[in-house]
């Protein structure tokens, strides 16, 4: 079924020295203590970092719950801050499609797909076969959804000791380990305006639109890069 | 577990779970190798770069309780150590918690 091999070589990221363990780990500790404190029993806290698991996601889930938002209010604020996965899955799965995998494998571990997990494969993929590359991404996928689920359990027990200086700093940690993985990813001109570009349009979009401001930022700074990087290949 | 609690996560996870299955659906018809592969390559580096750079500057939740000035500092600072250190990811991320923590006990 899953080539084991491939996937602890690819579980075994989260050992490395680009680990988004620490990251991800502080992350979900918050999202754990903001979950308690919201009303969530240690059950439903790790139930929905295990079926969500993107967290821009839980945290508008959070904000929607304390303004009682309505269940299909949640669903489009949801949705549309979640709309980025889209692109990042159409800009990963044909890396890693291969005709002699099952079709399940895809749909099933497209799950996996969180900035984390995303950055790594992208950037380690041209180092496996790509037959052997949907085991490889599994395992990766594997390592940081356990690292999300146990740092939501220890920021649930630990939520009374996180004082607010503390939930701060850890706010932090996911834009820095992201913001420094983006700008190591920053090799070719298109990925490098596409960065740059998203980087300025997306704050500056929120002045029009604070829900859109992603996907309007990021669709006018992506295709901007794309027609520039193509022009200069030409 | 509340049926209500149960019921915005499960509605959570849909929404969630949709652009990545739409994603894959779309992805067959897709080589890696064309003009739209690149083209999505591009949107999703720029609507991530789009995202973070949001919450830096329109944070929700804790981070908003720091100053933007703080903020900036501990970035850059951050992507100054990511450079210093070779590209190791895991001295900024632990430099920043310690770094915003103490300065946002210290700005207060």
């Amino acid at each position: 079924m899953v080539n084991s091999k491939y996937f602890f070589q690819g579980f075994s990221c989260i050992k490395r020295m680009d680990s988004p363990a620490i990251a991800l780990g502080c992350c979900f500790i918050a999202i754990g203590a903001l979950l308690k404190n919201l009303g969530f029993s240690i059950q439903e806290s790790i139930f929905s970092t295990l079926l969500t698991y993107a967290l821009p996601g839980s945290l508008v889930m959070a904000e929607s719950l304390l303004v009682g938002a309505s269940l299909i209010n949640i669903f489009l604020a949801v949705w549309l801050v979640n709309a980025r996965l889209y692109p990042m899955t159409v800009a990963l799965m044909p890396l890693l499609m291969h005709e002699s995998q099952p079709r399940w494998k895809y749909y099933l571990s497209c799950h996996f797909i969180a900035v984390s997990a995303w950055l790594i494969m992208k950037s380690n993929h041209e180092k496996i076969e790509k037959e052997n590359r949907i085991d490889f991404w599994i395992g990766i996928g594997t390592a940081t959804w356990s690292v999300a689920i146990i740092g939501t359990i220890i920021g649930f027990i630990a939520s009374d000791y996180l004082n607010k200086d503390m939930m701060i700093g850890l706010a932090i940690v996911n834009p820095v380990y992201f913001a420094c993985m983006m700008v190591g990813a920053m090799k070719t001109i298109q990925v490098t305006l596409s960065v740059i570009l998203g980087a300025i349009l997306g704050p500056l979009f929120f002045f029009i639109s604070p829900e859109w401001s992603i996907l309007f930022g990021g669709f006018t700074a992506g295709t901007i890069a794309f027609f520039v990087g193509e022009l200069n290949d030409k | 577990m509340t049926s209500s609690i149960v019921l915005v996560i499960l509605v959570t996870s849909f929404a969630t779970y949709l652009s990545r299955f739409l994603g894959v659906v779309s992805s067959e018809k897709i080589k890696e190798t064309s003009k739209w592969f690149r083209w999505f390559n591009c949107l999703a580096y720029s609507t991530l770069a789009a995202l973070i750079a949001r919450t830096i500057i329109f944070p929700v939740g804790a981070l908003d309780e720091a100053s933007y000035l703080v903020r900036f500092i501990v970035v850059l600072a951050s992507l100054l150590i990511f450079y210093l250190t070779k590209r190791n990811l895991v001295y900024p991320t632990v430099f920043s918690v310690i770094f915003l923590s103490l300065l946002s006990s210290f700005y207060q």
